[in-house]
């Protein structure tokens, strides 16, 4: 066994070991927090088969902004433990169907799964191409399926929009801070100077 | 010899460690100084003499300070999430110095040459905001929690104007490598071949994002004094407080690092003719540094309303907009190519 099977077996280790902690942990916040063990632990794999700008990007999209986002969420709310527990014994046997219906299928899957010629020396040796990681996956993305490319970042503004649309709503009754009037605010016309005589006052 | 430490691998995990040691050990003891200096600068703005009695002017204050927090006793708040209350601080400080791995101070001379070397960077500063929000969260008190929320906001706003700045730099040179980006800053002109010139205008915005993003005055709400006392940090004593706290400093020396890698040519000499050296980024970190404190002292603190809109309705657009102009500029080669590096550094 060498290095690289040692530290594969470590990452993979700690991926099942956070994704199960997920799901057992008893306090949320924890929940989360294995969650980003998992999270980090899948991009030490995907830097061990040599994708290092798809791992960097995991950390960068998921762990720095999407689970930190999922932190702040569960902190905010407050949940009612003993509830939760009372609620899982009822849910306990569909929760358990659909995960059998779930694994079925996988193996169905599995069963039937064929591989095509020269599949073994290509996992030996994946594609090698004299360009970087970065500079290859820019050319699939940007120059051979750039109009996919656009059609999903279209897909995803529609997305965005129709949050903001659903989450918008203009409420008249209340007060609001027009930052541009309150910069150009004349001085002259907001305050008046007036020489206090001293004994007199206004 | 030489092969014991090129060949086996119990020589090359010897080598590493050596050579992360020979990192760390001047950076911390720097750090000791550049502290130091920051109280100094501080001091000196506001007329006084700032720390002057341990050793010449003051000089071993940081070392005095550094044991006065080792031999403080370690309180934990009743109620705190012990694991996770002691995790936070590790955190802050391991993701604050793991980073500086890939930071190079001469040609060659770095830890790890990773063709991602930026990206990596910013990947590590994004989990900085683990250690704050952890720490808030796990310390089951009202202040540390209200300064953790503010942060993990502003933290995430200001990484995105950082990240849309750094795409600039990164179309100007075709690469994310250090040494490439400084490479192609390389030219006859001395500091004009530089990427402050061409990016001029994101080097303001790239300052500001930095102290933003480490939590430096004027934008150091998550420790408001005078509002959260010291936010996330208020339950913390002794020794969990100190690695918060140096993590923080190396967090922004970091910052003064890419500062001067990414818009002042790195070790490149500003003059043509002179050598270029390590000697230079030291210099230029410091200069960078010191614009830090002077920061520090001369601003008052930002609202935090206004602190989000300036993120977000400012900082983010004008990143963006930059992009995209710095992406036609390179293209068609304006000015000879001015924008357009990626052939000079190779």
């Amino acid at each position: 066994m060498n290095a690289v099977a040692i530290i594969f077996y470590l990452f993979a280790l700690s991926v099942i070991t956070g994704g199960l902690f997920t799901v057992i942990a008893r306090n949320p916040v924890h929940s989360v927090l294995w969650l980003i063990l998992s999270f980090l632990s899948s991009a030490g794999l995907f830097i061990l088969v040599g994708a290092e700008f798809v791992a960097l990007l995991l950390v960068i999209v998921y762990v720095g902004a999407v689970a930190v986002l999922f932190l702040f969420v569960v902190m905010m709310l407050d949940v009612d433990f003993a509830e939760l527990k009372a609620e899982m014994a009822k849910y306990m046997p569909l929760a358990l169907l659909i995960g059998v219906v779930l694994l079925m299928q996988l193996a169905l899957a599995f069963g039937v799964w064929d591989t095509s010629e020269g599949y073994a020396e290509r996992l030996a040796a994946p594609y090698v191409l004299d360009v970087e990681n970065t500079q290859g996956l820019g050319m699939l993305l940007y120059d051979r399926y750039i109009l996919l490319f656009q059609l999903a970042g279209l897909v995803l503004l529609v997305a965005m929009i129709g949050a903001i649309v659903l989450t918008l709503r203009h409420r008249k009754d209340v007060k609001r801070q027009d930052v541009l009037a309150q910069m150009y605010r004349d001085p002259a016309k907001a305050l008046e100077m007036k020489d206090v005589k001293p004994g007199q006052g206004l | 010899m030489v092969e014991f430490f090129t060949e086996t691998s119990i020589g090359q995990v010897l080598l590493i460690l050596g050579q992360s040691l020979l990192l760390i050990v001047p950076l911390l003891v720097a750090l000791a100084f550049l502290l130091l200096i920051d109280r100094k600068v501080w001091a000196a703005v506001q007329m006084r003499k700032g720390p002057n009695i341990v050793g010449p002017f003051g000089l071993l204050q940081s070392f005095a300070d550094f044991l006065k927090y080792i031999v403080k006793e370690v309180v934990v708040p009743a109620g705190a999430d012990r694991s996770v209350f002691f995790l936070a601080p590790m955190i802050s400080f391991v993701m604050a110095v793991i980073a500086w791995a890939v930071i190079p101070f001469a040609d060659g001379w770095v830890l790890a040459d990773l063709n991602v070397a930026l990206l990596y960077v910013f990947a590590v500063s994004s989990l900085e905001v683990y250690g704050v929000i952890m720490g808030g969260w796990a310390s089951n008190s009202k202040y540390p929690f209200l300064g953790s929320l503010r942060s993990a906001a502003q933290m995430i706003s200001y990484e995105v104007s950082i990240g849309l700045i750094i795409v600039g730099v990164i179309i100007s040179t075709g690469s994310f490598n250090f040494g490439q980006i400084v490479a192609a800053q390389d030219g006859d002109f001395g500091l004009f071949n530089w990427y402050w010139l061409p990016h001029f205008p994101m080097l303001f915005l790239f300052l500001i994002s930095a102290m933003a993003e480490t939590n430096r005055p004027p934008f150091d709400l998550p420790e408001a004094e005078s509002e959260l006392v010291a936010g996330y940090q208020v339950e913390y004593s002794s020794t969990p407080f100190l690695l918060f706290m140096i993590g923080e400093y190396v967090a922004i020396v970091l910052m003064c690092a890419l500062v001067s890698l990414l818009f002042f040519g790195g070790w490149l000499s500003p003059i043509p003719g002179l050598p270029d050296g390590v000697l230079w980024m030291v210099l230029k970190m410091f200069f960078v540094f010191f614009i830090f404190a002077m920061v520090k002292a001369i601003t008052p603190r930002y609202r935090y309303d206004q602190l989000m809109r300036l993120g977000w309705k400012v900082f983010l657009p004008l990143s963006l907009a930059w992009v995209v102009i710095v992406s036609f500029l390179a293209k068609f080669e304006v000015l000879g190519g001015f924008w357009a590096r990626w052939t000079l550094g190779v």
